[in-house]
């Protein structure tokens, strides 16, 4: 499975998503989570709204010097925490910013595709899908 | 209690000195909850009596809640002050990411006092305060490039709010707005104008941090049931659908939408410039503030050509609401839409509060109607009924100060009446400007004994249209009503949650909420909490010269007829007397 933003364009800011991830992982606020919710350079001109692809052979995992981030089956990452290093490299390797940086921990914060974001979009901008869906 | 969980820290700026330092006030939210509540306690402590309200000593006092970054809906920051518009109490109430980001930078308030010796804005990014130059963008003519170059300039984008005032704030009209996020402002009493004194161009607050809660599991299941009222309420719907805009029609059907300064209460046009003709053939986007399921904010998108060459338009992106709609459009007769969006725009454009400007704009093209004054006084300006191009230019001519006329109107309706005459139709309550709703004496008593003379202090025009509809209240029983709501929404505005999701904030809902943050209260504490802050409100007002006695009523909202028929002053003065009985 794995998290897809159906519609930018539908979305309204609201942040209920990312306040959700915080949520699925015990806390409260926004240190962990792992999706983003920005304007597009002023609220006119509507959001970008930042999610982990699950790459195939994701630039994250191959980056880690230390094997914390280990491709996943199906696409994406895995994290064993106790082996990061918080050097920051998967960070600068996500060319769409969807490696996110928790500061209290000095650790980085990606998406586990559990869906538990999609539930709180009002406005159906996020979805799980089952497989892929590539457009050529 | 367990303190851990709430937002103790507040962050003093000294805006004299470039200095800033932290605060703990456990005692604070633990007494006042938060909001409203703390911000007059912090309000009473730094701002010291009979103080000038463009002296260094004024303080800005911004306060989230407890709730703020946990629930949803908990998403406005209370600004207090002393207001340079009224020279009493402030409270002034903003959304857009302005709550959840002074959270999240790790403050439960933020007091700025003092005056910089330059232009400044201040760029606080967790525990990271910054006192940035702002000689460039000091007399920019537009807000919406100062917002602009503020955003390229800092980090924290998608977690940062941008507080900013226009050139009416650096000019000291004193009902100049603080916008933030382009379309949410703390719009009444003059907050721009008190940043403006204190060379302050804006105000951004940026950060991401982890709240603790004493019950995952129990945080979790609470959170959905609030969500899904939300989510799931009628009344939450209806802020989506159309939004407050769709007040336009009804209020009209009843009779109660002020037009033309209040010389009626129908407008013949209102079905040309309704929230559902707004919605059908401009509303380009609607937006939420952080963490607000809902979204209600309505964005119109206008496409204009600009003329001078073919095939050559620009698009602006136009907020638009009930009280604008009121102010800037039935109460000045304007039918057009593009005209009402082009005057909002230009009142966004240099950061003036959109009800006071369009009450003010008002009364002088009455004043000029009736030759009170002459174009001698607009300067040649024929300020005319559904004229929108020549509002704009008067627009412009406030802001600019330009000479005597447009310097009193700067000042406020009751001002520029004082020095000009026309004090019958000049449409202020304790010096602001009325708001949109001629339902009846709620609407009108409330806003006149409401603490921050306010619609939204205890919501007069419902009690209009739920009750007195059916049968009379004599003053005692209007004061009582308007009261019991006051006092409750200080708990709302101390959580602080949005007046919008009252329906959702239920007292059981209130305390249950609250639980997860390590209170211990029933519905009857949260009563006298209530009571007591609103009782506090007044204190600072009694103590910084507000008088019951002395005030002008102007005899307008007794000459046009309101849906339940008419009231009279002694019951506008006997209901006074009563509030006054009851706050010495």
């Amino acid at each position: 499975m794995r998290l897809a933003v159906v519609d930018t364009e539908r979305c309204i800011g609201c942040q209920s998503c990312m306040f959700a991830c915080s949520r699925r992982q015990q806390e409260g606020g926004l240190a962990r989570s792992c999706l983003g919710v920005k304007s597009i350079g002023g609220m006119e001109r509507g959001f970008m709204v930042i999610v982990c692809r699950a790459c195939d052979n994701p630039p994250c995992a191959k980056t880690c010097p230390t094997s914390a981030l280990t491709p996943r089956e199906g696409g994406g990452v895995k994290v064993d925490i106790t082996k990061c290093i918080g050097c920051g490299r998967c960070k600068d390797a996500c060319i769409i910013g969807a490696v996110f940086w928790n500061d209290e921990i000095n650790k980085p914060m990606i998406c586990i595709h559990c869906g538990y974001c999609v539930k709180f979009c009002p406005h159906g901008v996020l979805k799980l899908e089952k497989t892929r869906e590539v457009k050529h | 209690m367990i303190n851990h969980y709430l937002p103790s820290n507040i962050l003093h700026i000294d805006l004299s000195n470039n200095k800033f330092w932290i605060e703990k006030r456990q005692d604070l939210f633990e007494k006042y909850i938060g909001g409203t509540g703390i911000a007059i306690q912090l309000l009473q402590e730094n701002c010291p009596k009979g103080c000038d309200p463009f002296s260094p000593e004024n303080p800005i006092v911004f306060a989230v809640g407890p709730l703020t970054g946990l629930f949803p809906l908990a998403s406005k920051t209370v600004a207090m002050f002393k207001s340079p518009h009224t020279g009493n109490l402030g409270e002034s109430h903003c959304g857009g990411r302005s709550a959840v980001a002074i959270r999240m930078a790790g403050y439960g308030a933020i007091v700025i006092r003092g005056i910089s010796n330059n232009p400044t804005y201040l760029a606080i990014h967790g525990s990271k305060v910054h006192f940035r130059d702002a000689s460039t963008i000091w007399g920019m003519e537009s807000i919406f490039t100062v917002g602009r170059i503020i955003r390229e300039n800092e980090p924290g984008s998608g977690l940062r709010t941008i507080m900013r005032i226009g050139s009416a704030g650096e000019r000291l009209v004193s009902y100049a707005c603080v916008t933030t996020e382009t379309y949410r402002h703390f719009g009444r009493l003059g907050l721009g104008a008190v940043f403006g004194s204190k060379k302050l161009k804006a105000v951004v607050v940026s950060g991401k941090r982890s709240l603790k809660i004493k019950d995952s599991k129990h945080y979790q299941n609470l959170y959905d049931e609030v969500y899904n009222s939300a989510v799931n309420s009628p009344v939450m719907q209806k802020y989506h659908d159309l939004g407050t805009a769709e007040n336009i029609l009804p209020l009209n059907e009843l009779g109660g939408l002020p037009t033309r300064n209040l010389q009626t209460a129908r407008f013949e046009n209102a079905s040309k410039i309704s929230g559902e003709v707004l919605a059908q053939e401009y509303l380009g986007r609607r937006l939420a503030c952080s963490h607000c399921p809902i979204g209600c904010i309505h964005i119109a998108a206008l496409r204009e050509p600009y003329g001078d060459e073919r095939y050559f338009y620009k698009t602006s992106m136009i907020c638009y609401d009930y009280e604008p709609m009121y102010a800037l459009g039935t109460m000045l007769g304007i039918s057009e839409p593009e005209g009402f969006l082009k005057l909002m725009d230009q009142v966004e454009k240099r950061g003036l509060d959109s009800m006071s400007t369009g009450v003010v704009l008002a009364w002088a093209t009455e004043a000029l109607e009736k030759g009170i004054i002459t174009e001698k006084e607009t300067k040649g300006i024929k300020l005319r009924w559904g004229d929108y191009k020549i509002y704009i230019e008067a627009v412009k001519l406030i802001v600019d100060k330009s000479d005597g006329f447009y310097n009193a109107l700067a000042h406020g309706v009751e001002y520029a009446a004082s020095k000009y005459g026309g004090k019958e139709f000049a449409l202020s309550f304790m010096g602001n400007e009325m708001p949109g709703y001629h339902t009846g004496p709620g609407a009108h008593v409330g806003v006149f004994i409401g603490a921050r003379h306010s619609h939204l202090d205890n919501a007069g025009y419902s009690i209009d249209q739920k009750i007195l509809v059916n049968r009379k209240h004599t003053p005692d029983e209007l004061v009582e009503n308007l009261l019991k709501e006051e006092y409750w929404r200080q708990i709302l505005s101390s959580l602080a949650v949005c007046f919008f999701a009252r329906g959702v904030y239920i007292a059981d809902i209130v305390l249950k909420t609250l639980q997860t943050v390590g209170y211990d209260l029933t519905e009857n504490n949260l009563h006298k909490i209530g009571e007591e802050i609103h009782r506090e409100k007044y204190k600072f007002k009694i103590r910084e010269g507000f008088n019951f006695d002395d005030f002008h009523i102007p005899n307008r909202i007794f000459d046009t007829p309101t849906p339940i028929g008419e009231f009279d002053r002694d019951f506008v003065l006997n209901a006074v007397k009563i509030i006054k009985k009851k706050m010495s």
